[in-house]
């Protein structure tokens, strides 16, 4: 008795799981269509429409579409372009890496028109993926894919960098100057040889103290690398260490609340507005690298009809991929500012080389 | 037939079923409110897990290494132990198949398989050493097999950074074709899927634990020892060495795991900055297996169903990443506390019983 029940209750429970699935059938094609939930943004009454018809995605690394870095930047490039254009966009957030080939390869056989791999982790997935679909169009950020197919974007992060350098050499008043790196890969190494060159520039005395620490996400060794650089009287530090550099802020946040106001120490920040997140009152400036902005503006390099297919696009100042972001000012005297700008023209103009690495 | 009937309709067979309609259940309801489709949503995973031969392929390399993981959780926990370690295990195991892999030359009849023993023997020891901590010392295995996860993540990463890094890339070298254990006739069948012999071990280590386990002198033992350790010792016993002996084996089934991610999937190890979750996902499919080698099959089937099919829900029904993880989330819970069910169960026979009096 007490067995059929438990059968019974079994075969009910699946019935209704299937009756329900079968009811469904009508509306399938009405879901494949519908714009993104994530992004209500329709395409607003100033959209041109050019990229109507365009289908254009992004697939994440592991940090997830929300990591307020470049993955979330990436996709508010997506999103504007949507807006702008009426383009449709999508992404995928890959849970662990061997899901980067297969978000990958899941736009390119719905024959998207573009898929962005975000990220330097993307590199292998994105040339794979080219390489067994040579029809598809791909994108890269922060590494070089070489396929006839896949348009590389890179960012002279040394320019930027040599900006804040000149913000930092010219604000110090110890004439000690730390920068924290996070591994000491091409990418970081770039931002610190463009800073020391920024430093020097203005400020020849000012001696620049170079640490690693040797990963990205690891706050507490940023704390450390922090303390022991402002107990040696560097005055100013500028991070490229991700989540390590919270710990740099966190430093900083607290010597300064004890501090007198000539005794103040100051961060520069790294990727975004950082002063949002730390406030005004130890974050100097932020060197900017604005992913959203190179995503938006590939992509619509596509739509127009001349994606850089194959080649390996460097964004820098004269793209205002890099750079300091406006709330500089709260900090940042006009003089100074005035400076940096004049600095900016002549690394456009090339009057300027700043040093690089591979 | 009637035999059958039984084993499907017995309790341990029914409990996770319903827990899992329920879990369904519940993330619908998510959805609904979410303001998703969640009938177009599980649609679309059943399309994206069967829709095509390359997702289906895909689905088999995801469900692969937890089957593994789960069945190094569920051995240990047969024999009277917590293994919360097959994450470490699993990524000693995927630096051993590397470090073979890459810099030792070799024919492949010897090369793949020398790798694959590599480790898994690494992966075995590396739980042994929680194992031999509890024996010799009693130090409690759970605390041990979490520190040696970081220890583990840290000296991979050391390994891969200072052995085997390939410059410029944030991974190792690709591994030698002679060391790869891909299958190319089946992964041309399946659209280039990344299919490879893993699977096929991961079905003889399932019936390895069930010969091992049940059906010899050791496996009786080590199961004795997980029921009552004090009757064990009585019975003479050697309980210390049950102990070592059961986290090798537990090891080696997660060394494993890691062996053919590496091997057969990704071809290179990257400088992973956190675990990759393999191991611990292993815990949650022990549990819906109810520690039973088959069960963990099943388990296993079942997660990686989801995990993978999760990005069919993201892009076919536009289901944010989030609810995706309630949902997987949901159906964890519900097959972790059978006593719902049970209680759930007893209350719709107890009522059907009611209605028929009347």
């Amino acid at each position: 008795m007490k067995k059929s029940t438990k059968i019974f209750t079994g075969i009910m429970l699946v019935a209704s799981l299937a009756l329900t699935a079968c009811g469904a059938k009508n509306n399938t094609n009405n879901g494949a269509s519908s714009p993104s939930a994530s992004a209500p943004a329709s395409p607003s009454a100033s959209a041109d429409n050019s990229g109507k018809g365009f289908k254009i995605a992004m697939v994440t690394d592991v940090g997830g579409v929300n990591d307020k870095s470049f993955n979330q930047g990436a996709w508010e490039g997506l999103k504007k372009l949507e807006a702008d254009t009426g383009a449709s966009v999508k992404y995928l957030e890959s849970k662990e890496a061997t899901n980067y080939l297969t978000n990958m390869n899941q736009f390119v056989r719905d024959k998207y028109n573009l898929t962005w791999g975000i990220g330097f982790l993307m590199g292998d997935a994105v040339k794979d993926a080219a390489t067994k679909n040579p029809d598809a169009q791909l994108a890269i950020i922060d590494n070089v894919v070489d396929a006839p197919n896949v348009a590389s974007i890179t960012f002279a992060e040394n320019e930027g960098s040599f900006l804040v350098g000149v913000v930092a050499g010219l604000t110090t008043k110890t004439n000690k100057i730390g920068f924290v790196g996070g591994i000491e890969i091409p990418v970081i190494k770039r931002f610190e040889l463009g800073f020391v060159a920024g430093v020097k520039a203005v400020n020849p005395d000012a001696k620049v103290t170079v640490v690693y620490t040797g990963a990205f996400d690891k706050a507490d060794l940023g704390k450390a690398a922090a303390a022991s650089l402002y107990n040696d009287k560097n005055d100013i530090i500028f991070h490229a260490a991700g989540g390590t550099g919270n710990g740099v802020f966190n430093e900083a946040k607290e010597r300064n609340k004890t501090a007198a106001a000539d005794k103040k120490v100051w961060v520069i920040g790294v990727d975004k507005d950082q002063s949002i997140e730390f406030g005004d009152d130890v974050t100097l400036t932020s060197m900017l690298k604005r992913v959203d902005q190179a995503v938006y503006t590939v992509s619509k390099e596509l739509i127009a009809g001349d994606f850089p297919a194959g080649k390996i696009t460097v964004l820098g100042l004269k793209d205002d991929a890099v750079g300091l972001p406006d709330t500089s000012s709260k900090n940042v005297s006009k003089e100074i500012l005035d400076k940096v700008e004049e600095y900016k023209q002549k690394i456009i103009s090339g009057e300027i080389t700043v040093p690089t690495a591979q | 037939m009637n035999k059958f009937l039984k084993i499907i309709t017995k309790e341990s067979a029914i409990v996770p079923f319903i827990a899992i309609v329920l879990g369904l259940i519940v993330g619908a309801i998510i959805m609904l409110i979410g303001g998703y489709d969640p009938i177009l949503a599980y649609r679309s995973l059943l399309n994206k897990v069967f829709g095509n031969p390359y997702d289906f392929g895909e689905t088999l390399t995801a469900i692969t290494p937890l089957v593994f993981t789960g069945l190094s959780v569920a051995f240990a926990f047969r024999t009277g132990l917590f293994n919360i370690g097959a994450e470490g295990q699993y990524i000693m195991g995927m630096t051993g198949a590397t470090f073979v892999g890459v810099n030792l030359h070799m024919p492949w009849y010897l090369h793949a398989p020398f790798a694959i023993i590599v480790g898994t023997l690494i992966g075995g020891i590396w739980g042994m050493i929680a194992g031999y901590l509890k024996a010799a010392r009693g130090v409690n295995e759970v605390i041990t097999t979490i520190m040696l996860n970081w220890i583990a993540l840290h000296l991979a990463n050391y390994t891969v950074n200072h052995f085997l890094l390939e410059p410029g890339k944030g991974r190792s070298y690709m591994i030698d074709p002679s060391a790869q254990v891909t299958i190319g006739w089946l992964s041309r069948l399946l659209d280039d899927a990344r299919v490879h012999w893993g699977m096929f071990f991961a079905l003889l280590c399932v019936v390895f634990f069930y010969v091992y386990l049940f059906r010899t002198k050791q496996g009786y033992e080590l199961r004795v020892v997980g029921s009552n350790s004090d009757a064990a010792q009585y019975a003479g016993i050697n309980v210390n060495k049950s102990i070592v002996k059961a986290m090798f084996i537990s090891g080696a089934f997660a060394g494993m795991a890691g062996v053919f991610q590496v091997l057969g999937v990704f071809m290179n190890q990257a400088i992973a900055a956190s675990p990759t979750g393999h191991g611990f996902d292993g815990i949650a499919v022990a549990l819906l297996g109810g520690n039973n080698p088959v069960g963990v099959l099943f388990g296993a089937v079942l997660f990686g169903t989801l995990s993978y099919g999760a990005a069919g829900m993201s892009f076919g029904a536009d289901v944010p990443p989030e609810i995706i993880r309630i949902v997987i989330g949901s159906v964890i819970f519900f097959v972790a506390a059978p006593g719902i069910i049970r209680w759930l169960m007893k209350r719709l026979s107890a009522k059907k019983r009611k209605g028929e009096v009347v």
